[in-house]
């Protein structure tokens, strides 16, 4: 029988199947943080249930920690309480955490892949919605609640029905500096953010094999932002280089194993999908969204469309903007480059090309997030601190940040804020803020402008 | 969990589409290590003018508008996976959620919590919206046993789909949990089958 990538690596992780009811899915890689697992220790406390396989969970800090001081104290109550938690209950339970100070410490979904902890044909899960990006290489990742965190230290299994199979194949090559994030905010433009819900998605075709990892990344993280529980692609031997010689990644003969193995990934030829969609890479340029929801995109050189409905309306109510209108020279105040989908390095090398030797605007507000020490480290050894120091951006330490503001790095009331993050949700960013998602790329030229501008003219 | 199998209940409609966890929840608002309290900020921004006072056109202030129900536009509880927009649905007082489609982690969140998410068709949810606008006294019968939902008083229905195990689950007040630590033997032999 024909399998897809997600089929061979789902089926080859059940541990048992029924037939009415859902599979029991063995987990390889659990990743945790300081917000979301806190319930999930309490739970199995309360029941006398210790942790089952500690060796398989890795912690780190990174939702609700400052991007500044971090040697200090944290000074938010609730906040350092939440953070010695996590420490409490790694010590409690031995579980590696890469906390503050640690030079690993990062969001999740880049420390997860730096260090190797990510590999193909592995099944991975977080208590946040994008862990999506580790299937970038062709593993099935997805976020989870607390609930079933829970039931990943209890057991290192998910009770899961399989979901649905959705391909889709952009084709073609992408017009010059067109970026990763155009494509996702172009495809999730294009299907809506219900589109995937129910699914996994493959992302396939020559835009996705022409793509760096970091770029792979990014597309698969925003998966979720149309709904699919998460996004895979095919490993290639881009995927094999990359995990080569990282901390966690097997070595030697080992690695000669594992890539013998994740060659035989792929989806086979013939395979059928429940569901596929394809694109033309032609048809993709800078993309920026206009409304409350992911979806709701459309190329900068666009206008915003006119539809009828009450959400519809009570969103560009809410933004500021009028149907029709163009966002060609909207003033933006604020600029936030980072967040797990778009603050590794090569995200920070696009913007820094940019900026090389500009300035940004006087009335901008710029602040570069690294999405890991590592990344941290690496800017810093590649110059990029200078070039963004003397730009005007400010660089902060590693942490989530303004992507979700639960930290004091918060958009203003009514402000807008063009942000390579992945959601723009009302209050997003901080209450009333309100959010336009674009590239590093579209971020960096938004911040010298000052305004929003049309890269190619 | 607690246990569920019937209710019958007045509603709140929320007439919004893509109701994200975040507006069910804010970020600023998960720094409990506890799963209590999340109820008092439930729809905080919504709840709430930026000077603290009361928006009494939102629902839940709108003393029209009372019960264990929740009524909410296409595609509720999209985006993040803090299992904490079950807490504070949950806290705030309600044990079911209807809408004509639900975004899947919240989905099996609100499952775990006892919060029954009950899928119904685009026209049956406009009658529900229409029929609790227009008279908010009106009361909705869920019926888990088999299934149904129905307006009190009236020979409008529907069935709903909910996943064999977990209605059992819901019926019974149990969690995953047992399930999967029943099954550690089996966990152990895989285990030892792919070492």
């Amino acid at each position: 029988m024909k399998k897809t990538l997600f089929d061979k690596v789902w089926d080859s992780h059940v541990v048992e199947r029924s037939d009415n009811g859902p599979d029991i899915l063995y987990i390889d890689k659990h990743l945790i943080h300081e917000v979301t697992s806190p319930q999930a220790f309490n739970e199995l406390e309360e029941r006398g249930i210790p942790v089952f396989r500690p060796d398989q969970i890795v912690a780190t800090a990174d939702h609700n920690v400052p991007t500044q001081n971090q040697h200090l104290p944290i000074k938010d109550a609730l906040s350092r309480k939440q953070v010695n938690q996590l420490t409490i209950n790694c010590e409690k339970n031995g579980i590696t955490l890469y906390g503050l100070g640690h030079e690993y410490q990062g969001i999740v979904h880049v420390i997860g892949p730096e260090l190797g902890i990510t590999q193909p044909g592995m099944t991975m899960v977080c208590g946040d919605s994008h862990t999506s990006t580790h299937g970038a290489f062709g593993s099935i990742a997805f976020g989870i609640g607390t609930s079933q965190v829970a039931q990943v230290f209890a057991s290192q299994c998910l009770l899961l029905s399989k979901p649905k199979s959705m391909r889709i194949t952009v084709n073609g090559t992408l017009k010059k500096d067109i970026q990763p994030k155009d494509v996702i905010l172009y495809i999730i433009s294009k299907l809506g953010t219900d589109s995937g819900t129910g699914y996994f998605v493959e992302y396939a075709g020559d835009v996705f094999e022409a793509m760096s990892m970091e770029g792979r990344m990014t597309v698969c993280n925003m998966s979720i932002e149309m709904g699919a529980r998460g996004g895979m692609i095919a490993p290639d031997q881009k995927t094999f280089d990359y995990v080569q010689g990282r901390e966690f990644a097997p070595k030697g003969a080992d690695f000669d194993k594992k890539v013998a193995y994740w060659k035989t990934l792929p989806t086979d030829e013939g395979s059928s999908f429940d569901a596929e969609f394809k694109f033309d890479a032609a048809d993709i340029g800078h993309m920026i969204t206009y409304g409350t929801n992911p979806g709701m995109g459309m190329k900068v050189t666009e206008k915003i469309p006119s539809l009828k409905n009450d959400s519809f309306k009570k969103s560009l109510k809410y933004m500021g903007f009028n149907k029709g209108e163009s966002l060609i020279n909207k003033p933006i105040n604020y600029v936030f480059i980072g967040s797990c989908t778009n603050s590794r390095i090569e995200d920070f090398r696009i913007a820094a090309a940019y900026i090389n030797g500009k300035h940004k605007a006087e009335n901008v507000h710029a602040l570069i997030v690294p999405g890991s020490q590592q990344v941290d480290a690496q800017i810093r050894r590649e110059g990029l601190d200078k070039v963004f120091e003397e730009a005007g951006f400010e660089l902060r330490q590693a942490g989530c940040s303004a992507c979700l503001a639960m930290n004091d790095d918060k958009i203003p009331q009514g402000e807008y804020c063009v942000s390579t993050s992945n959601r723009n949700f009302e209050g997003r960013q901080g209450p009333g803020a309100r959010t336009l998602l674009a590239s590093p790329l579209m971020a960096a030229a938004t911040a010298v402008a000052g305004k929003i501008i049309d890269l190619n003219a | 969990m607690e246990a569920f199998k019937k209710l019958n209940s007045t509603a709140v409609p929320i007439q919004i589409e893509n109701i994200d966890t975040d507006q069910i929840i804010p970020a600023r608002f998960l720094k409990a290590t506890d799963r209590k309290g999340f109820g008092d900020n439930v729809f905080r921004d919504w709840r709430y003018h930026k000077d603290g006072t009361e928006n009494q056109e939102f629902p839940l202030n709108d003393t029209t508008y009372s019960g264990q129900i929740l009524i909410a536009g296409n595609n509720f509880g999209c985006g993040s996976s803090r299992e904490h927009a079950a807490w504070a649905l949950t806290g705030y007082g309600f044990k079911v959620i209807i809408s004509s489609f639900f975004a899947d982690i919240f989905k099996g969140n609100a499952l775990n919590n006892g919060l029954l998410p009950i899928q119904v068709s685009e026209a049956f949810l406009k009658v529900l919206f229409e029929t609790i606008q227009k008279n908010p006294e009106t009361h909705l019968l869920v019926d888990l046993e088999n299934q149904t939902l129905s307006i009190e008083g009236s020979d409008r229905y529907e069935t709903f789909e909910i996943s064999a195990y977990k209605k059992q689950c819901m019926i019974n007040g149990y969690d995953d949990i047992d399930y999967l630590v029943n099954n550690r033997d089996k966990i152990i032999a895989f285990e030892k089958k792919n070492s």
